[in-house]
């Protein structure tokens, strides 16, 4: 039985409910992850050349691939909401699903990237430039983690059922705040050297 | 935000793409300039990263098309992240100060990490990994400040 909607819109912002929130979601997200990035900035800035020999150690090509597969992910996720303005279903879901396969790449080279590093001993404590390694990009893959599962569950529990439409764009918007972190977090941590 | 009218996200996707390939090439041309180089990877690196998160901000996200709301939201949580930053960091940027303990120097760090980095030592063996293993474990509590 699907859920009864208490509030859609708010009146005083125009913003449909769910949006409006995911905005604030996001905006908290800006303090968590900006927090981090200006905390591993001021340490970046007062120990300039060891963390820079640390940086050294990270695979580009690995965090490169990772870019374009959130890239092209931005992409589909928002062709995803194209489709379901248009209320058609069988596409929806596709491009949902596509990004999430593309989610799914980032985790797995996230994955063999991790077990590189820790293979050659660079672990969360080995200095605090892999501490803030292995807690930002963690924290950001738990993210990407949390908006597949959601994506999935969008696409099985309410596109395919044709419900809930607006959440497509509200999962698109968590999603593209995600890809941000990393625009941000890949020169950071591959380029910045 | 069915209202307006959407832009081409391919053509905005391509951008973003181009973008991401000058940010990645940045440092590998860099070295061509001189004593520009440093300006150039941080312009190629930092100042396209900004570009690319507005192009995603403002046609992916809609947030051009958004009630002004939501650029209110971000940008409160913004000003919120500056007031953090700018109260830490006038004291963390200076060490200085009486109260200061700082038990390795900044040339020790360096040595450590070249000693433990497997990039500068060319080798990316099977072998070289484990030596190193421990070595990070050694120093850890040293370096936790």
């Amino acid at each position: 039985m699907a859920h009864q909607i208490i509030a859609t819109g708010r009146s005083r912002t125009g913003i449909p409910t769910g949006r409006l929130a995911v905005w604030w979601v996001i905006g908290s997200e800006i303090l968590i992850f900006g927090g981090l990035i200006a905390s591993y900035l001021l340490n970046r800035f007062n120990h300039g050349p060891s963390w820079s020999v640390e940086a050294a150690n990270t695979n580009t090509l690995i965090g490169a691939c990772n870019t374009f597969w959130l890239l092209t992910s931005s992409l589909f996720v928002v062709y995803a909401h194209a489709a379901s303005e248009r209320r058609d279903a069988a596409k929806t879901r596709m491009w949902i699903w596509l990004t999430i396969m593309l989610g799914g790449f980032f985790m797995g080279f996230k994955a063999y990237e991790y077990t590189t590093e820790i293979h050659h001993g660079f672990t969360l404590f080995t200095s605090n430039f892999w501490s803030f390694y292995y807690t930002a990009t963690g924290l950001h893959g738990f993210h990407v983690l949390c908006g597949m599962v959601i994506m999935a569950i969008i696409a099985e529990g309410d596109i395919k059922k044709g419900q809930n439409w607006h959440r497509v764009e509200n999962i698109g918007l968590y999603w593209h705040f995600v890809d941000i972190i990393w625009i941000f977090l890949f020169p950071l941590m591959y380029i910045a050297k | 935000m069915a209202g307006h009218n959407h832009p081409s996200y391919l053509k905005i996707y391509i951008i973003l793409v181009v973008l991401f390939i000058i940010s990645v090439l940045g440092p590998e041309i860099a070295p061509a300039f001189g004593a520009f180089a440093k300006p150039i990877v941080l312009l190629t690196a930092f100042g396209i990263a900004i570009w690319k998160a507005y192009l995603v901000c403002a046609y992916f996200m809609h947030l051009k098309f958004e009630k002004i709301y939501a650029p209110y939201i971000l940008l409160a949580c913004f000003s919120l992240l500056f007031v953090f930053f700018f109260g830490t960091a006038t004291d963390a940027m200076f060490s200085n100060g009486h109260n200061w303990v700082k038990p390795v120097s900044e040339e020790a760090m360096v040595e450590e990490a070249k000693a433990r980095s497997y990039v500068l030592h060319g080798a990316h063996g099977d072998d070289h990994g484990d030596s190193h293993d421990s070595h990070g474990d050694d120093h850890s509590e040293d370096k936790a400040h």
